[in-house]
């Protein structure tokens, strides 16, 4: 065990750092989940990728720079540190992108991934069903095999970013008559296909942040399956994990809220005190982010030795939102009746980053897999609790 | 940057487990306590014949000349079996406080050896607590007098007796005259020397609460397979399973944050104060929780004396407040994160502040 960065990683560090100094957006870009928003992080996504820090952990052959997960971590410090735009490709780059990694055939990645690193095509996840929420296995939509092609039928829902986003990928039930997680196949569908519809739906915030999409005799090739068919829950049970595990919340996603969080609460220190327990709970913050951080780097190091992260990526899960509900009930206790305000009020300022990523973490525990299913997957899988 | 342990450390600890589990059986300690002075020189020698406590015995003493990074992996065993108290002070706690003295000091080599053999019984006596653990059977005691280091003889104590919730535990007042014979540190290096010590116990309690914890858990999956209410296991009820699944989590988080402490200590990292007492918290949480949801799952069980539950509950209750109580760990966090003006960037995990 040894704690500290080698010269290459420190390098690496001192490279993004000047990089992102160099090329962050002075001025907040406008959320993604307006039309416009979308395109300019399309167009940030572009310019990250150019100077090949888009995909650090991926192969340099799919648009990657060839890093490993420890350098990806140091980026993601760095990337956070540095008040850089959200990452609008990330369902497809880090979820999709980790499957195709695993799962796809050679021609999936060398046509998918590199097109995924530039952002020239934009990923949205359609697991979720209307009569398929947790229980996600009950996915009805089809797709049934006619030669080289499948013909998709049904509905997904809550997908985010579908609104504007190129592609969707997710489970569709190949097998007529099949039941839960039997006879299901892993698709990837351009939503600009004749037939698909997508009606956006607008989240708490008001903004259209996911949408539904519809599937009326959508034809997709048989070359767009990942997997075997039939086979996909497997397929998707692997992105799930990633998804929970380490990719899609990397540690500096919560560091750098609570680096902000102890500013906050130092600038108004003798407001704050008023009630100890607001101080209690900022040390808490600090804490939990750094373990989260630590478990991360122990993870990597686990992985590095040929571990697989198992069902205890749902126990990430369950901490890293309950940490990020508590980061933002802090701050908006803090702000008191100053929190409300909008973004667009002139009292604002920069208070409204507390209230957006308030609204936000209210979502934390939902999506991903709902916390009490993440808690049953701990109990039955790694406890080995009857179901 | 290397999060893992070596494939030495991971087999001592599985040695170890392996040994304790035959060895130091709920059974036994249970017969242990019913003693004079709740201690068993057999056991304590097979300890020693594993190794144990040469563990951190540096090798020109004879020891194995390990630190605190694999004392992590050990503490949370001899939490997990419930070993008492002297052990870890000794072999661990004890030895780190004798080498860390000047290589003048008399004797500081002999009392080395003798820890890594296994023949020395000690007691450690810091100002953080009013009672010296397992000062009854001590050859020699570590007493602190403000900055100065103290060596007393046993002949030169008179300790009273306290009993302890924790059956194990042997806590004991002790009255002694501070001399200039007995004073083998003091000033910065004393200082420095306690500072230090009072780390070390507290990642000790730290690792054994998460042992404690791990333990707690075990046996409460278990009981929660066996007992059968409304014609099935109660542990297939969703409220006991999130419970579970809780104090599962609390014990996950808790891991890495113990292994870099204690890497922190083992290189006079500057914020080991901070990465120790933060260890100590999470553990300490994870006990709390394991001990909470494990008598709730117990039912009417977990309130007794026969069911093994209480011993492993009531030691982690008394270990948590010991080597520096839950408000002083607490209190050493709150202050560097709210009082200080560090910076706390996402790039400091690693670097110093
Ligand atoms: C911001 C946001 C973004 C999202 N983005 C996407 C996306 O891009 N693509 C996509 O496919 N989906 C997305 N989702 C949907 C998300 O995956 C689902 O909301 C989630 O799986 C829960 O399903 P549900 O909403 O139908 O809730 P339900 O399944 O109806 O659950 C409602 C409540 O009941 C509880 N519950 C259900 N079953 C059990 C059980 N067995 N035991 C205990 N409690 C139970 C749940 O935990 C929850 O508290 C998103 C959701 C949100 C909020």
């Amino acid at each position: 065990m040894e704690l500290i960065f080698s010269p290459e990683q420190q390098s690496f560090r001192m490279e993004v750092r000047q990089w992102l100094a160099a090329n962050v957006p002075k001025e907040k870009l406008p959320t993604y989940d307006t039309k416009a928003g979308f395109e300019l992080h399309r167009q940030w996504e572009r310019k990250l990728h150019e100077a090949g820090f888009s995909m650090v952990m991926w192969p340099k052959e799919y648009g990657g720079r060839g890093c490993d997960l420890t350098d990806w971590l140091i980026f993601e410090e760095e990337y956070y540190g540095a008040g850089a735009p959200g990452r609008v490709n990330q369902n497809g780059q880090l979820l999709l992108g980790s499957t195709l990694l695993e799962f796809g055939t050679p021609e999936q990645k060398s046509h998918f991934l590199p097109r995924m690193a530039s952002s020239d095509d934009m990923w949205a996840q359609a697991w979720s069903e209307p009569n398929a929420g947790s229980d996600m296995a009950n996915i009805s939509s089809k797709a049934i095999r006619d030669g080289d092609h499948y013909v998709v039928n049904g509905q997904k829902t809550w997908s985010t970013r579908a609104t504007y986003a190129d592609w969707a990928f997710g489970l569709f039930r190949s097998e007529v008559g099949s039941k839960r997680h039997h006879g299901l196949s892993f698709l990837m569908v351009p939503l600009d296909a004749e037939g698909v519809t997508i009606r956006p739906i607008k989240a708490l915030d008001g903004e259209d942040a996911f949408a539904e999409i519809f599937f009326d005799n959508v034809k997709v090739p048989v070359e767009h399956r990942i997997g075997d068919e039939g086979k996909g829950w497997h397929v998707a049970m692997a992105t799930a994990g990633f998804e929970r595990g380490l990719l899609l919340r990397s540690p500096a996603r919560f560091q750098q809220p609570v680096r902000k969080l102890v500013k906050l609460y130092r600038d108004n220190k003798a407001y704050a005190d008023r009630d100890p327990s607001i101080g209690v709970a900022v040390a808490k913050c600090w804490a939990d982010a750094e373990a989260y951080a630590l478990s991360a780097y122990n993870t990597v190091g686990r992985v590095g030795r040929g571990d697989k992260i198992g069902a205890e990526s749902s126990l990430n899960k369950v901490f890293w939102s309950e940490l990020d509900l508590l980061i933002h009930q802090t701050a908006m206790n803090i702000l008191g009746s100053s929190g409300e305000l909008l973004a667009c009020a002139p009292l604002a300022e920069e208070r409204a980053y507390w209230l957006e990523g308030f609204l936000f973490s209210q979502a934390g525990p939902i999506y991903a897999g709902a916390n009490e299913i993440q808690r049953n997957i701990v109990a039955e899988r790694v406890l080995g609790l009857p179901r | 940057m290397d999060f893992t342990f070596t494939e030495d450390q991971l087999m001592f600890r599985e040695a170890i487990s392996r040994f304790l589990m035959t060895e130091a059986a709920p059974e036994t300690l249970r017969e242990i306590w019913e003693t004079a002075d709740g201690r068993c020189p057999e056991l304590r020698s097979q300890m020693a014949t594993q190794g144990l406590t040469a563990l951190s015995v540096p090798e020109d003493n004879g020891g194995l000349g390990m630190g605190d990074i694999a004392w992590s992996l050990m503490t949370q065993e001899l939490g997990y079996y419930g070993i008492p108290d002297s052990l870890a002070d000794t072999a661990y706690v004890g030895a780190g406080l004798f080498s860390a003295l000047n290589d003048s000091v008399v004797g500081k080599g002999d009392y080395l050896t003798k820890i890594c053999d296994g023949e020395l019984r000690l007691a450690i006596g810091h100002e953080s607590s009013p009672l010296v653990a397992d000062a009854h059977l001590a050859e020699v005691l570590l007493l602190q007098h403000g900055d100065e280091v103290h060596l007393v003889p046993s002949e030169q104590i008179s300790d009273v007796v306290n009993p302890s919730i924790d059956s194990s535990r042997r806590l004991s007042q002790v009255n002694w005259q501070a001399t200039p014979e007995t004073c083998i540190a003091s000033g910065e290096a004393g200082e420095k020397i306690w500072n230090e010590t009072l780390n070390r116990g507290a990642l000790s309690v730290a690792g054994q609460l998460l042992g404690l914890a791990q333990r707690m858990l075990d046996l409460t999956v278990d009981y929660s397979v066996q007992r059968k209410q409304f014609g099935k296991e109660i542990g297939s009820f969703q409220a006991v399973k999130h419970h579970l699944a809780d104090v599962a989590g609390k014990i996950e988080i808790a891991k890495p944050v113990l292994y870099r402490a204690a890497c922190s200590l083992e290189n006079n990292h500057p914020l080991s104060d901070i990465h120790v007492s933060q260890a100590r918290n999470f553990c300490s949480e994870a006990a709390a929780l394991a001990a909470r949801h494990g008598i709730q799952i117990h039912g009417a069980m977990g309130y007794t004396w026969e069911v093994d539950l209480q011993m492993f509950m009531k030691r982690s209750w008394a270990l948590n407040n010991t080597w520096g109580d839950n408000i002083f760990h607490k209190a050493r966090v709150q202050d560097y994160v709210l009082n200080s003006d560090v910076d706390l960037a996402p790039s400091k995990t690693f670097e110093e502040a």
